[in-house]
């Protein structure tokens, strides 16, 4: 839960509400980024996310660095990955 | 130094380890870190096995799924099982038992639990079932308190009335005061959490330097990350200074993230007080709706026992969240407790101390005994 994961802004699908969809290690799902916002996000840009929320803006370095200490983390990182496939955020 | 392959760069690991460890003069160094993520690194990475053995890392009550007591998971169950509610919750919180159970067992007993990855998706099964009452279970420090914030005003503002939240998040710093004026502990400096930082920022660990005189570090969640945490808090010790450092700057910036610390002002203010596990009642140590958010507020809207439980006797989940003991000097450590069979919260969630040290740190528990009857051998 307190695990942040980094994702890559594809796309604002729904600017009044502040929702991007985001690709995660190849996992491509809705998440808030409202709490960003006011640091400029576009698509390309990593942020790092927590239960469905861009939390942080990151740069691009920084975002695969983590991502292979993640991956290096095994189950706790892909049940992540499992329970963000679940997600249907809108 | 099993796992040193693994980190982003080993050569300046070992190189840092080195430096800690002329820093410290073999001084018995004992610093605290006060986030599950932290502690799920050290066992992963067997960090204890690469810093030098004088210093000691006590993990304090930073899994959000552990300070939990028990009556409140009692209360979430009965919410769960009133007629019509979807209750939806994280997944760590499943099996977390209560009195009478877990919530894992309320569902197999017909109440309609279900997990969410995210507060948004429990917000969208409301919209999805407009007949049904969908209940969120909040909990978690001020990581995930803004994401409930945001979901909140989202729900008032599209009018979502089958909506409502069961508010348990806290707050890190009265749990860190409550640390600091027990006399079960002497610390040398802690280890700051990384994505709690990230939302509230540095000012408000300042009091533990100004009035405690101990070094803070904010730390990221990588071996690297922890050891060069490690590096300055005993740097500022052998310069004789104690502030609030951060060493994860890539994402922690000094104010802190203010759109989320301003949502959750929005929408939420702080109790009285709120029972941890372990550390008692801690004033202003959580967080509760608004009354503009009573609408909302699960805790008006369901009766819930409200009662305070004691932990099973057998459990020692407090002493282990305020540092006192370590996992495996539990009396029912990986036997009647265990991440199958938990007896107490630290066993349940992976960013417990039990259940990491269960799942990495068994092999080093000798090492970690012989290694402490030796210093209590030492004149």
């Amino acid at each position: 839960m307190c695990l942040g994961i980094p994702g890559q802004v594809l796309e604002i699908v729904d600017d009044a509400n502040s929702i991007a969809r985001v690709d995660v290690s190849g996992v491509k799902r809705n998440v808030s980024v409202a709490l960003v916002r006011s640091e400029g996000i576009a698509p390309g840009d990593w942020v790092l996310i927590h239960v469905g929320f861009a939390m942080s803006k990151i740069d691009e370095a920084e975002a695969r660095e983590t991502l292979k200490a993640l991956q290096l983390m095994g189950d706790v990182y892909t049940d992540e990955l499992k329970l963000l496939h679940s997600s249907q955020i809108e | 130094m099993k796992f040193v392959d693994e980190y982003r760069d080993p050569e300046l690991a070992k190189r840092i380890a080195a430096e800690i460890a002329r820093l410290s003069e073999g001084r018995p160094l004992k610093f605290m870190e006060v986030c599950g993520g932290h502690t799920h690194t050290i066992y992963k990475h067997g960090i204890e096995d690469v810093l030098p053995r004088s210093i000691d890392l006590v993990h304090g009550p930073g899994c959000p799924v552990c300070v939990l007591p028990m009556g409140r998971i009692d209360d979430a169950i009965a919410i769960a099982r009133t007629e019509g509610v979807i209750f939806t919750t994280f997944g760590d919180m499943m099996r977390v038992p209560g009195s009478k159970g877990s919530l894992l067992d309320a569902k197999a007993e017909g109440a309609d639990v279900r997990f969410v990855y995210s507060p948004l998706d429990a917000l969208k099964l409301a919209r999805q079932y407009p007949d049904r009452q969908v209940v969120f279970f909040a909990i978690g420090f001020e990581t995930t308190a803004p994401s409930t914030a945001v979901t909140l005003l989202r729900a008032r503002a599209e009018g979502v009335k089958n909506f409502s939240v069961f508010c348990n998040h806290v707050t890190i710093i009265p749990a860190i005061k409550a640390i600091l004026d027990s006399p079960d502990l002497r610390l040398d400096g802690f280890i700051g959490p990384g994505h709690v930082s990230m939302v509230i920022g540095m000012r408000p660990y300042t009091f533990i330097a100004r009035d405690h005189h101990k070094p803070v570090v904010i730390a990221g969640f990588e071996p690297l990350d922890i050891i060069q945490a490690v590096y300055m808090l005993v740097k500022q010790i052998s310069e004789g200074r104690a502030e609030v450092e951060n060493q994860y700057t890539r994402v922690v910036r000094p104010e802190g993230n203010m759109r989320a610390l301003e949502a959750m002002a929005r929408t939420m203010e702080l109790r009285p007080f709120f029972e941890w596990r372990g550390l008692g009642f801690i004033t202003h140590s959580a967080l509760k709706l608004r009354p503009e958010f009573a609408d909302w507020d699960a805790e008006l809207r369901y009766e819930v026992p409200g009662l305070r439980v004691a932990d099973p006797k057998a459990c020692q989940c407090g002493e282990v969240l305020k540092g006192v003991i370590k996992p495996w000097e539990c009396k029912v450590f990986g036997t009647a407790c265990t991440p199958e069979t938990p007896i107490g919260t630290c066993m349940v969630s992976p960013e417990g101390a039990c259940a990491a040290y269960y799942n990495y740190g068994r092999f080093s528990m000798a090492a970690e005994r012989d290694h402490l009857r030796s210093l209590s051998q030492t004149p």
